[in-house]
């Protein structure tokens, strides 16, 4: 069954970016290499419009599994840019061993 | 070059001569002894902000808080009434943890009828009675209403809860606040449900992350590497001057430009941010809640157009950023030694209607935690150079004015209370 909604079916092979929590997004992205961030990005990147797009027609709070999982990888993108667009290293520069969790999140 | 304008007296910092314009010891931030009395002074004494009274929207929500610089833990409940109660998180039967899950160091929340010890199943009301005894006969002349959970006094201001671990405090935290406080009475918080919580371990005295959250003069240099090369440079040569500063007792705040709602040029932004209209200072398109177009008179005191944050230092350990685009952030600073604390942000945003206002709220949120992170990982490296003692005194510039008040602060705290000290008590409810 494919992951995300019909019109989102080029982004099958990405499926493994689309993750419930920050603390899993956030472990993904630092343990990728930079190219396989920036073919993360470069194929989601030009999606994020048209992702927008659709998932606003659709009610947020009763949002269906495959737009779900459309939005998740939204959020992995969003994750994923900084690394990409600035600062072509995983891990934000100057940041060391320091590290900081998730305690709170929206359900969505 | 000033870019903006300072007060008659010539620089932000004469402007309250009680600051002085020296170089500053950072002794108060590597001494044990020092933090010791911190503890008795400051954390034992002042009202502490603990949460937000949507934490606990319904009778029997409850939370601990851990408050190690008070040697102590707390429930916050909501009660049947819906009227908040606190108490030290303790059973009065032997002294167990009353409300923990399977670590006891840890927090903890939830919402119940009563609370019951795991220990002997001693159980309390919300409004902190003692109920329940087991095998109460096998007690000697035990009189349930003389054993009430340990009572704290706790008071809200704009939905934020305090508590005061000072049985003989007197000040309501409406006076304690002060003109800061007061000035930011009406702004829409409790619209803003929509959360996004950080805590991280960080290896430094609390004072300093609250100074390298009190001073954005580090930020065109420190944060270089998160803007677009073009960008970063423009920022480092201008440098940083805030619109305004403001001191009021033990607390000050600090007024600053920046903020693009949209930005004057869109090259100056990554493309993540021109694709989603949002970023380190939040969405650019404010939320449509009423009391935003008018705001509270301590917000942007200069009413300046270039006006992008507000942040409050609310003495001890608790800072309030209220951001042009609607939406606000908190920071809290928890000691748990001389060099370590526990540092927690907090993002609320009034909560999305869409897809695309909830990836807007995500960027904001995620970019945030990477600037934390630059900020964080300096703070041990100051820690422990300040700690080898090498170097003993620092000049403080005028945009370190709120960094100066603080320090200065709680040296008076803990000075007053060196003059002035009496034993801290604990009170029982009944």
């Amino acid at each position: 069954m494919p992951t995300f909604p019909a019109d989102f079916t080029d982004l099958e092979p990405f499926a493994d970016w689309s993750l419930e929590t920050e603390a899993e997004r956030y472990a993904k992205r630092l343990s990728s290499t930079m190219d396989e961030l920036q073919a993360f990005y470069d194929a989601a990147f030009p999606r994020l419009a048209g992702a927008m797009a659709y998932l606003d027609q659709l009610d947020l709070s009763a949002l269906p599994e495959n737009a779900t999982r459309l939005l998740w990888l939204c959020y992995s993108l969003v994750n994923a840019s900084f690394p990409v667009e600035v600062w072509r290293q995983s891990r934000v520069p100057d940041s060391g061993a320091a590290s900081m969790h998730m305690l709170v999140e929206p359900a969505v | 070059m000033a870019h903006f304008p300072k007060p008659g007296a010539g620089s932000w910092t004469e402007h309250y001569p009680e600051l002085g314009t020296g170089p500053v010891s950072y002794e108060d931030s590597i001494s044990p002894e020092h933090y010791e009395l911190e503890r008795k002074a400051i954390f034992a004494r002042t009202w502490l902000n603990v949460g937000r009274v949507e934490q606990i929207p319904r009778a029997g929500s409850y939370f601990t808080k851990e408050i190690q610089a008070a040697r102590t833990s707390i429930v916050v409940v909501r009660g049947k009434g819906g009227e908040i109660h606190a108490f030290h998180n303790i059973c009065r039967h032997r002294g167990n943890k009353l409300v923990w899950n399977d670590y006891p160091g840890e927090e903890t929340k939830g919402t119940c009828r009563q609370f019951t010890c795991k220990y002997h199943g001693w159980r309390y009301s919300t409004e902190g009675e003692l109920t329940f005894v087991q095998q109460e006969s096998e007690f000697f002349d035990l009189d349930k209403e003389d054993y009430g959970l340990a009572a704290i006094e706790v008071e809200t201001w704009e939905g934020f809860i305090f508590v005061n671990l000072d049985p003989e405090n007197t000040t309501s935290v409406h006076d304690y606040l002060g003109a800061l406080g007061a000035g930011l009475a009406g702004y829409p918080f409790d619209e803003m449900t929509q959360v996004y919580k950080y805590r991280a371990n960080v290896g430094s005295n609390w004072k300093l992350f609250i100074d390298a959250f009190a001073e954005f003069y580090h930020a065109p240099v420190l944060h270089a590497k998160q803007a677009t090369a073009e960008e970063s440079r423009k920022l480092s040569s201008v440098g940083f001057e805030a619109l305004a500063y403001e001191l009021d007792g033990p607390h000050g705040m600090v007024s600053s430009w920046g903020g693009m709602s949209p930005p004057k040029d869109l090259d100056m932004v990554k493309p993540i941010e021109r694709a989603l209209h949002s970023g380190l200072f939040g969405p650019w398109d404010r939320p449509d809640v009423e009391g935003l177009d008018t705001l509270p008179p301590a917000l942007n005191p200069a009413r300046h157009k270039a006006w992008g944050v507000d942040s409050f230092v609310f003495f001890p350990n608790f800072m309030l950023l209220v951001w042009a685009p609607g939406w606000y952030l908190t920071y809290h600073y928890w000691p748990t030694s001389y060099n370590t604390h526990i540092f927690e942000g907090t993002l609320c945003f009034v909560p999305p209607k869409n897809a695309t206002e909830r990836l807007r709220q995500e960027l904001a949120a995620v970019t945030f935690k990477e600037y934390a992170l630059q900020d964080g990982n300096t703070l041990e490296a100051t820690q422990t150079m300040l700690e080898s003692r090498a170097v003993s005194e620092f000049p403080l510039n005028d945009q370190e004015i709120l960094l100066r008040h603080l320090h200065k602060t709680a040296r008076d705290y803990v000075g007053e209370h060196q003059t002035t000290a009496t034993p801290v008590r604990i009170s029982a409810v009944s």
